[in-house]
């Protein structure tokens, strides 16, 4: 169970309360404004006590709230989205989805990593975990981007690359390498934003850009704190430990310099108002277009390189 | 060739003494091997050739030949996360540091190969699994630099376990360091070829092992994403034996060529040959006398 979910149950049902009370004095002539405003004071309370401080671990159930907003739903948001499917050898990996889209107008190729919502669309789309196909299909249209000259933005939302038989057969190691490869050089503006999960080279290969922007409440980490317990000490079920060191919250990676910028989420997660929370992740989005706009494309490459050759240079 | 006198004198600090630890068992055959008989046959197991994983300065002594100029060796970890588990991650790196004879997961430098000059690394297993830190990808991250600065093509050999835990995310992003670097190196006309070695997995597999001109891999190493026992936690199956494998690479067509260990260093003089002598490499190569010293370190790119 998602801790998260377990620690909202009270409040949920205090919510329903308030609002049977509202619609209560709606209907009848008694006057029960205190008695709402007693219950208001109290949630707020809890709420803050609740999510005004979370641990790193409460973080990592928040990124994985079965409703917070996916990467279909910043798609969805868009002006105009038109999908391209497919990496031209293999097969549509579903675990990403992208494609020709406009953003308040500017045209741009979007491209998301996408969980699923139901049990039938987790499967689908391998709970987000992209395939070697995947970042294959992450280059075609970078290189399209490229060719073009529409920027690149991407949003981020895995546990990781999908560890099976297949994409090992496949060389899920060289397709991740590939995807950098190919942001890397690319001559035009890329904007990544971590919506939710950001698990390991899975993730960084959708996030090599020119701003690196992360939902307060998003994780990003060198693996998924199940896989680095694992790493660690062989034991997938110390993950909250793990999670507790691996400094993977939006605070952490700001003060490191790895994310340029946090988009504050409302008090209880995205979850809470997620069409609020999308209109403001693409919004900065297109303000990050608007800074990028006017670089010219070697120079936009040039700095992209001192950006990341930059980043954690020893001593520290 | 004879072996390089800096090379040898550090060796002979990690070989250990008492006579005990002058045998070895082969992991593979179970067989018992003197260990100067092991290495005098380039770590190969004499009885079923198993390959066993080299130390780096012994795959140096073994490539180059004869001066080693190296560059980077100064650049020592801190502990940016302040990370401990059972013990802190400081001590973890002096344990490690007193093991191996190392400073690092990964030795690079100058040096030549079969008469050609070339900037080389070389990473070693023994060092924290091989895994990738800040200090691994920043070495690697000024290999490609020098290389580019000179002229040189590259040879890095890889072994590693992948990013390092314990640096959290500025481990990942050496992934993105090293290849903003090697990209430039090789839109200039940089050649490159990786070696993969037992084993070579994770973040270093998807990054600088992947990005090669020519990928080559040691005979029967194991080379894959993910690790064979997360994949089969996650299948909840055994896989085949050869799964993963050099040769299982090969057959799917993932790397150019699996290589015998005593092959390797007259397979790399070929390499180097076709790429150095093609159009692109034609201009502003250095020859052996000019990369005897190490260059000074560039602090330009400290934040």
């Amino acid at each position: 169970m998602n801790a998260i979910v377990e620690r909202e149950k009270g409040l949920i049902e205090l919510e329903e309360r308030i609002a049977a009370l509202k619609a209560h004095a709606a209907q009848q002539p008694v006057d029960l404004t205190a008695e709402i405003r007693a219950l208001e004071t109290k949630y707020a309370e809890i709420q803050r006590e609740v999510f005004g401080a979370m641990t790193p671990w409460q973080r990592v159930n928040m990124a994985r709230h079965p409703k917070r907003p996916l990467g279909s739903d910043y798609i969805a948001a868009l002006d105009q989205f038109d999908e391209l499917h497919g990496d031209r050898h293999f097969r549509d990996d579903r675990a990403i989805v992208g494609g020709f889209a406009k953003l308040n107008g500017r045209r741009v190729i979007a491209i998301a990593q996408d969980k699923g919502r139901d049990t039938k669309e987790k499967v689908l789309r391998n709970f987000g975990m992209p395939s070697p196909e995947g970042y294959r299909k992450v280059i075609r249209l970078v290189r399209l981007a490229d060719h073009l000259g529409l920027p690149v933005v991407t949003f981020v939302d895995t546990s990781g690359a999908d560890p099976g038989i297949g994409s090992e057969e496949r060389a899920q190691a060289e397709a991740i390498a590939q995807s950098l490869y190919e942001l890397a050089d690319a001559r035009v503006p890329i904007v990544a934003t971590i919506i939710g999960e950001g698990g390991s080279g899975g993730a960084l290969a959708l996030a090599l850009a020119d701003r690196v922007m992360m939902l307060q409440h998003a994780v990003y980490s060198v693996a998924s704190p199940e896989g680095a317990a694992a790493i660690l000490w062989g034991d997938a079920g110390r993950a909250e430990e793990a999670a507790s060191r691996l400094k993977l919250t939006s605070d952490d990676l700001l003060e490191f310099g790895i994310v340029d910028e946090v988009i504050p989420e409302p008090l209880g997660g995205a979850h809470r108002d997620p069409a609020g929370v999308v209109g403001k992740v693409l919004a900065a989005v297109d303000r990050a277009l608007d800074a990028l706009s006017g670089v010219a494309p070697d120079e936009l490459r040039d700095r992209r390189y001192r950006k990341f050759r930059r980043t954690g240079v020893p001593p520290l | 060739m004879p072996m390089p006198e800096w090379l040898r004198l550090r060796r002979a600090e990690a070989v250990p003494a008492d006579q005990a630890a002058q045998w070895t068992k082969c992991p593979k055959c179970g067989s018992m091997i003197y260990r100067p008989d092991l290495a005098a046959n380039a770590w190969v197991c004499p009885t079923c050739s198993h390959n066993f994983r080299m130390h780096a300065f012994d795959r140096i002594a073994m490539l180059v030949d004869s001066d080693f100029g190296e560059i980077g060796g100064e650049l020592m970890p801190g502990d940016p996360l302040g990370w401990t588990d059972k013990v802190p991650y400081p001590q973890k790196l002096q344990r490690d540091r007193e093991k191996s004879k190392l400073t690092e997961g990964v030795v690079c430098g100058f040096a030549s190969i079969g008469g050609t000059p070339v900037a080389l690394g070389v990473m070693d297993f023994n060092f924290r699994g091989g895994t990738m830190g800040t200090v691994v990808g920043e070495r690697i991250t000024q290999l490609f630099e020098a290389a580019r600065e000179r002229h040189l093509p590259c040879i890095v050999f890889t072994a590693s376990g992948g990013a390092r835990m314990e640096e959290g995310m500025l481990a990942l992003m050496q992934m993105a360091k090293t290849t903003v670097a090697l990209r430039r190196f090789r839109d200039d006309g940089g050649y490159y070829v990786s070696v993969l070695t037992d084993p070579t997995t994770g973040g270093v597999s998807a990054s600088f092992a992947f990005q090669a001109d020519v990928v080559l891999a040691e005979a029967r190493a194991a080379i894959g994403f993910a690790g064979r026992r997360v994949i089969e936690q996650t299948i909840r199956q055994k896989l085949p034996d050869n799964f993963q494998t050099a040769e299982f690479l090969l057959e799917k067509g993932a790397i150019d060529m699996v290589v015998e260990r005593k092959e390797l260093k007259d397979t790399l003089m070929r390499l180097l040959d076709y790429g150095v002598g093609g159009q692109r490499a034609a201009n502003g190569r250095i020859a052996p006398s000019q990369l005897i010293v190490p260059p000074p370190q560039s602090v330009e790119h400290r934040a």
